[in-house]
């Protein structure tokens, strides 16, 4: 594993440049799929450049920490991104932590992201912040039973860059049923975290039903920017875990230019695809009461179960 | 250099802690005198306390302290020696630690005692019972370590009584005494059995170097029920589900210096004894004591942070998350003994040492929570987490410390919390291959257990610092608050800097468990766990998997300059504004306003009401119609189910009972004498 500056130099960029595209790819679609002209693609990187523009108004009753939170999920959030393979088989910070490490540093932007709802004083903000976390609470069991059941088939390893390698090797098979139920657990588990339609309307405004939007209500400017720009780069970071690791066609093992060259065209044409999958879930569903989500989640949890007893069957 | 042995640190402490024992309670009528000398001696004490268990971790396997008589016996069968093993001395180190931290710490909370409470005796029980603390990890006869049990208990029973002029002081007291007394009766039949192996006769028979030879010689019968007797008296200790009803009583109405070495020290105790008997004395375990143990540990963890959730008195809340991380501990215990069993040596040490370092991590940890929660108690007056808000402008460098102690609780990265549970889902994924048969899939289920319990601790410390310290005051008493003396602040900085240290530094703390597993298990500190590459500990081989915790700090460090690049390129023109917060064009927001902390939990009562039965009461009161209501009176109660269902029937059972037995005492002599000479009979008979 080389630990390489510019390695991780050039996922960073890749990261900030390649999130809000995603961002906007599913907003635009969105938009079609209703008949609807939409906003631009684009329109994720002019929204960041205002906000970044912007004057800020803090509230008067916050603290310290409603300035840190910004700060500590933008670099959490990029940290984890930083673990997951995404064009190159090994991720440039591989060493230092692998698929838990990963839920943690994620785990870690949220919390001072809830701490960050609560800090003004506004009920809004609590209520977000209370969503927030018992939602992520009920999807943590089926995220971490999944990732178990992926890692099993990797050699007991939880290292994702181990696991890319493991799922490129001859005994994983795409139809195998531990992975197909793997897959759609995590499927709920990313459309939970990323606070998408059925559990989350990432497009609303209306306050008594909003999670993600409600927690980050009294942030603005470039505050404002840090915390978008982060929860699109997580997003991202989470649908490239889920690309390469069930779909692992055409990623780079060595680093030559030709062969990363290819394996980004890939790396593009698989979150496309995937994010296609996500306009279709938004659209042809409606938001959940928010007490029928567990239900929902549960369901990924049983899923996920099932898939780690077919690795115990199927072996 | 030639450091002194740790024979000669252990017997400096124990001198000292007895030394604050006698002259706190000389000094008793001089309060400021009491506190200085008495937490005095234990500041020293604990100093010793600490060489005695560093020396004895690294001066190589084997080579601990020596035996040694704290007093000549005078009674047959007992003997009061004391031996610093490695085991021992790992949780010396806890315990010495915390008494450090601690000590300073007392020095400006007990002022809070001056001219209401005696602070000598409060400083006498507190070194009596870190003396006996000290003693239970190191005493090598089974008899004196029983004798040091109940010194131990005994004084905790005086310390969560410390203000018995409160009913619930009391009752929490005697509710512990109950309960630990049934543990102990436990603990003696389980020696006793141990005993009767070991041959019976000798005094020596009691020793712990007796005992250790025993191993698989036990009958399968006789180490089935010492395994039970022994789990359901250190149990009641460590506060597992469902014998933990008295730590959330009892815990949190102690003096909160106290409440700290109570779910710090006292509950590890039941762990030092599990991890003493399980693995130190009774050989290979069969499997179902394994699947037994991590199952236990499973329910506890996710019980425990399930009501710790749903409580919203401070003390308490963290009282019930005591209980979580015994079951996250006993998690690691159980897949060692497992592991164990199916003959993995390297893997049980990796378990063994997960569920050690949680140990080590939560006494500080807890420690650190409960100290913070005893300052904002001593600036508010209050518990209820309801009356508090806005105490990071009021307390900043409190809500600091408890800002770290509730990241490292929730187990995130970078801190200590995150790399010993991160120990234990690497441990809990490696035993999938251990087995053929289906117990291999309580590994991953446990692992996902443990993953719903951290997300819903993350949850309720987002609740407890955020109700807390964030927002507005919910009270008068909150907006007077001030932050509190140098020296409490002093003691939640040590343990704050341990947080960071044993987060950030795992591959440096690891090298003292070497002489542990050789110790219990008769292998050396794997070497990925030991070197690996220096500060990324574990590797992907036979670990699965690697972290840095180092690694992910200075990464995040060196990411900085990202968003400050960005934001001198495009808003260096900015300015930044105070305004109100939004308040929907009313009239401004009161504390009212603010979300509660049972409002912030009440997601996840609505989603396990199955469990937690929650009982509301709503009065309204109104003129026209019910959308305008004049008055309106809530009530929420929620009643835990063992307490409910298990334990009120039983003792409405021994109740009815022993008004059946009344019969037997009349009071009259003759009757007692009677019944005496047939006992006496009857042992008789019984020996012969």
């Amino acid at each position: 594993m080389m630990f390489s500056v510019l390695a991780i130099l050039l996922q960073t960029a890749l990261l900030l440049a390649l999130a809000p595209l995603v961002s906007g790819c599913i907003k635009n679609w969105k938009a079609k799929l209703q008949n609807r002209r939409g906003p631009r693609v684009w329109q994720p990187y002019f929204d960041l450049a205002k906000f970044l523009r912007k004057d800020m108004v803090i509230s008067e009753h916050a603290s310290w920490i409603f300035r840190v939170v910004p700060y500590v999920l933008f670099i959490s959030t990029l940290l984890a991104g930083l673990m997951v393979p995404m064009v190159s088989v090994s991720a440039p910070l591989s060493l230092f932590g692998g698929a838990l490490a990963f839920v943690g540093l994620l785990a870690l932007g949220r919390f001072f992201l809830a701490l960050g709802g609560l800090d003004p004083a506004s009920a809004f903000g609590g209520m977000g912040s209370s969503r927030e976390m018992t939602i992520a609470a009920v999807a943590e069991p089926a995220l971490m039973l999944a990732i178990f059941t992926v890692a099993i088939a990797a050699h007991k390893s939880t290292n994702l860059s181990q696991m890319l390698i493991a799922a490129q090797g001859p005994t994983w098979k795409l139809l195998n049923p531990a992975h197909v139920l793997a897959f759609a657990a995590l499927f709920i588990v990313l459309l939970a975290e990323t606070g998408r339609i059925p559990i989350d309307n990432p497009a609303t405004h209306l306050e008594l039903t909003m999670i993600h939007e409600a927690m980050i209500l009294e942030y603005s400017g470039r505050y404002l920017a840090l915390v978008e720009w982060s929860a699109s780069v997580k997003q991202l970071v989470l649908m490239a875990l889920l690309a390469n690791i069930f779909f692992p066609i055409g990623i780079a093992t060595d680093s030559s230019a030709a062969s990363l060259g290819l394996s980004l065209g890939w790396f593009l044409a698989k979150l496309l695809a995937l994010a296609g999958a996500v306009v279709l879930v938004e659209t042809t569903n409606a938001k959940l009461r928010l007490f029928r989500v567990p239900d929902l989640l549960s369901a990924a949890f049983i899923l996920a179960t099932l898939a780690l007893l077919s690795t115990f069957l199927f072996q | 250099m030639n450091l002194p042995s740790p024979t000669l640190f252990l017997q400096l402490a124990l001198c000292a802690y007895g030394f604050g024992v006698v002259a706190s309670l000389l000094a008793m009528r001089w309060e400021k005198f009491a506190n200085g000398i008495g937490f005095g001696s234990a500041t020293v004490a604990a100093v010793f306390g600490i060489g005695a268990a560093l020396t004895g971790l690294t001066s190589g396997p084997g080579n601990g302290g020596e035996s040694f008589a704290l007093w000549p016996s005078l009674i047959p069968y007992l003997q009061l020696t004391v031996k610093l093993d490695p085991l021992g001395a790992f949780f010396v180190l806890i315990v010495s630690v915390l008494a450090l931290a601690l000590s300073i710490y007392s020095f400006g909370y007990v002022r809070g005692f001056y001219g209401r409470k005696n602070v000598g005796v409060l400083a006498a029980f507190y070194n009596a019972l870190l003396l006996a603390t000290t003693l239970v990890f190191t005493a090598s006869n089974a008899f004196f370590f029983l004798i040091a049990w109940e010194i131990m208990a005994l004084t905790a029973y005086c310390l969560v009584s410390f203000e018995h002029e409160k009913p619930e002081a009391r009752n929490a007291g005697v509710l512990y005494f109950i309960m630990s007394h049934v543990g102990t009766g436990c603990l003696i039949l389980g020696f006793l059995l141990l005993f009767q192996a070991a041959g019976g006769q000798a005094p020596g028979d009691y020793g712990f170097e007796t005992f250790r030879t025993l191993g698989d010689k036990l009958s399968p019968g006789r180490r089935d029920a010492a395994f039970l007797l022994f789990l359901f008296g250190f149990g009641i200790k460590a506060g597992i589900v469902p014998l933990h009803i008295w730590l959330p009583v009892a815990h949190p109405v102690a003096p909160s210096n106290i409440s700290a070495l109570l779910s710090g020290v006292l509950i590890k105790t039941g762990i030092y004894g599990l991890t003493r008997v399980l693995f130190d004395f009774m050989g290979t375990p069969p499997n179902w004591w394994g699947v037994t143990v991590l199952t236990i540990g499973t329910i506890s963890a996710v019980l425990g942070v399930l009501y710790a959730l749903m409580e919203h008195d401070l003390k308490r809340l963290l009282a019930y998350h005591s209980i979580e991380n015994i079951g996250i501990i006993l998690m690691g215990l159980g897949a060692a003994l497992m592991f164990l069993h199916t003959h993995h040596p390297v893997l049980a040490t990796l378990a063994l040492i997960a569920g050690l370092y949680h140990t080590m991590n939560h006494a500080i940890f807890k420690a650190l929570l409960f100290l913070g929660a005893g300052a904002v108690l001593h600036a508010t007056h209050t518990r209820n987490m309801e009356e508090m808000g806005g105490l990071i402008k009021r307390m900043p460098t409190t809500a600091f410390c408890f800002l770290v102690g509730a990241v490292a609780i929730s187990a995130l990265p970078p801190l200590n919390g995150f790399v010993s549970e991160w120990l234990t889902y690497q441990a809990l994924l490696q035993g999938f291959g251990t087995t053929d048969s289906l117990v291999r899939l309580m590994f991953p289920l446990s692992g996902a257990m443990l993953a719903l319990t951290g997300a819903l601790a993350a949850a309720c410390f987002v609740k407890a610092f955020g109700i807390t310290f964030l927002a507005q005051p919910r009270s008068d008493h909150a907006a007077q608050a001030h932050e509190v003396a140098p020296t409490m602040l002093a003691g939640m900085g040590l343990l704050t800097a341990a947080c960071i240290f044993l987060g950030l530094f795992p591959t440096l703390f690891l090298k003292l468990f070497n002489p542990l597993t050789v110790q219990l298990l008769g292998q050396p500190l794997p070497g990925f766990l030991s070197e690996a590459d220096g500060w990324v500990l574990g590797n992907t081989q036979e670990m699965g998997g690697t972290v840095s915790t180092l690694g992910i700090a200075l990464m995040g460090i060196c990411l900085l300059p990202v968003p400050l690049v960005l934001w001198l390129f495009f808003g260096r023109q900015t300015k930044v504004r105070i305004g109100p917060t939004w308040d929907c064009g009313l009239k401004g927001l009161t504390p009212q306003m603010e979300y509660t902390a049972t409002g912030f939990s009440k997601p996840i009562r609505m989603i396990f009401k199955a469990l937690f039965l929650p009982r509301r009461e709503v009065q309204r009161e109104y003129d026209y119609s019910p959308y305008f209501a004049k008055n309106l009176h809530f009530e929420s109660h929620i009643e835990e189910a063992f307490v409910t269902r298990l334990y009120r029937p039983l003792n409405r059972g021994i109740l009815r009972f022993s008004r059946r037995m009344r019969g037997l005492q009349a009071g009259s002599i003759q009757a007692y004498l009677i019944y005496i000479f047939i006992t006496l009979l009857l042992l008789l008979m019984f020996a012969l």
